[in-house]
């Protein structure tokens, strides 16, 4: 059985309809790619699976915890570093603090930021903080992870980070969702490749299948970047 | 009549404006976040009961206030109070106001708070009250200090307000000695105190404003 499960979902904002019945899956240890233009319902598609939004109709199949990461980072200002990350874990987990605070400071250090642990997030860059972020979420322990659209805010030379860290997540066989507007990267990292559109899945497959698709819609998409 | 004798008059005046003051503040600020939970209930009975009372509260001259509250219960409900009545109405009358103009301060820096630190929240699996008390709240207070300095200043100087039903604070006193010696000095003494009062709690809130600078 899947890990993750969306069969038929739709949803709409008053008279916009933003997902027409949507349906994907995925395993345990896959990276999944949704691309597509702004507007595509992509965003919508992963607060839907994260309980951000309520879907219209469908249904979402998920035993487990999950950790998502935002475009803003999200992380609480009045929060050190490393309060952002072991919170949660004590509090809602109720995990031993010894053990959060090794799993903290472990994270911190693939994360290449072990030195920042006393810092506040307004003390660090948009990458360190995307990957302070990253950190909050791989301490719960998640079975999956989310990423939504996780470099849109940073500078382009900020981005190269985030991806290295994403990339050696996949290496770790992280299932991970991730919208992304990064075609190189999504063709890279991913296993699978959705691309939405209208608020439908256009194409779906390995990155070579969609990158070469035949689809005009997926070729007019494509064409805006490798022009 | 000396200055020393004028200030050991007033001395007791200032014990009782400083326990106004002190009583307010404790009971309006939490009054104050429940009337802003209240005006930002989703269920619009409470939301507009908060709105009509706030509306009130800040239209209406708190002289009138702690007039009504005090003689309310004799003249509208026909009850008989003790003489320590006096000081609870003012107590009462002060918190109802002040409670109105806090609520409006919080609900401002509650607003403000962006939408994101709710998710993020939400996503790390903390409860409603948890999001509110460990990840909302301490954000509000640092947001919402320097509008609350304005207010408890001005409390300091509405506290001389109570002299309307004749409660012993400073301003009461001060007036009364005044009159009695036909000399400003009682009022001069008291303007000091007000000014002295103020400038520590200035002071006290600029301190609060620095300890809560670890983070933008």
């Amino acid at each position: 059985m899947s890990l993750l499960e969306v069969k038929n979902l739709k949803k709409s904002f008053d008279d916009n309809v933003v997902l027409k019945d949507i349906s994907l899956s995925v395993e345990k240890g896959e990276v999944l790619a949704i691309i597509g233009p702004s507007g595509s319902g992509k965003s919508t598609l992963l607060r839907c699976i994260t309980d951000l939004e309520t879907e219209d109709s469908g249904e979402i199949n998920f035993e487990g915890t999950f950790g998502l990461v935002f475009q803003n980072f999200n992380l609480f200002p009045h929060h050190s570093v490393m309060k952002n990350i072991t919170n949660a874990p004590m509090r809602v987990q109720k995990r031993d603090k010894t053990e959060v605070f090794a799993h903290a400071r472990d994270l911190l250090r693939k994360m290449g930021l072990e030195d920042k642990e006393d810092a506040y997030p307004c003390e660090l860059s948009g990458g360190q903080q995307q990957r302070v972020s990253i950190a909050r979420a791989l301490a719960m322990n998640p079975d999956i992870l989310f990423f939504d659209e996780p470099t849109s805010a940073l500078d382009p030379e900020l981005t190269g980070e985030i991806l290295t860290v994403i990339k050696e997540l996949a290496a770790e066989h992280m299932t991970m969702v991730i919208v992304t507007h990064e075609m190189a990267f999504a063709r890279n990292v991913a296993d699978t490749i959705i691309f939405m559109d209208g608020g439908v899945i256009v194409e779906e497959g390995t990155p070579d299948e969609v990158f070469s698709s035949d689809n005009q819609r997926m070729k007019d998409f494509l064409g805006k970047f490798y022009d | 009549m000396i200055l020393s004798n004028v200030i050991s008059q007033l001395l007791g005046g200032m014990v009782t404006s400083i326990e106004i003051f002190l009583l307010t503040l404790l009971f309006s600020l939490p009054l104050g976040l429940l009337i802003a939970g209240g005006r930002m209930s989703k269920f619009s009975p409470v939301r507009w009961l908060m709105k009509i009372y706030i509306s009130i509260m800040r239209g209406t001259p708190l002289m009138l206030q702690l007039i009504v509250v005090f003689f309310a219960p004799y003249y509208v409900l026909g009850m008989s109070l003790s003489p320590d009545y006096r000081f609870i109405a003012v107590i009462i009358a002060f918190t109802m106001n002040y409670a109105a103009y806090f609520a409006e301060i919080y609900r401002g820096g509650i607003e403000s708070i962006n939408s994101g630190q709710y998710e993020a929240a939400q996503v790390l699996g903390y409860s409603k009250f948890e999001t509110f008390f460990i990840i909302i709240l301490p954000q509000v207070f640092k947001i919402i200090l320097p509008s609350v300095t304005n207010e408890v200043i001005t409390l300091v100087k509405d506290t001389s307000l109570s002299f309307v039903i004749a409660i012993p604070e400073m301003f009461t006193v001060a007036k009364q000695i005044a009159a009695a010696d036909a000399s400003i000095a009682a009022l001069l003494v008291a303007g000091i105190f007000y000014y002295v009062f103020n400038i520590i709690v200035a002071f006290a809130m600029e301190h609060l404003e620095h300890r809560l600078d670890y983070y933008e």
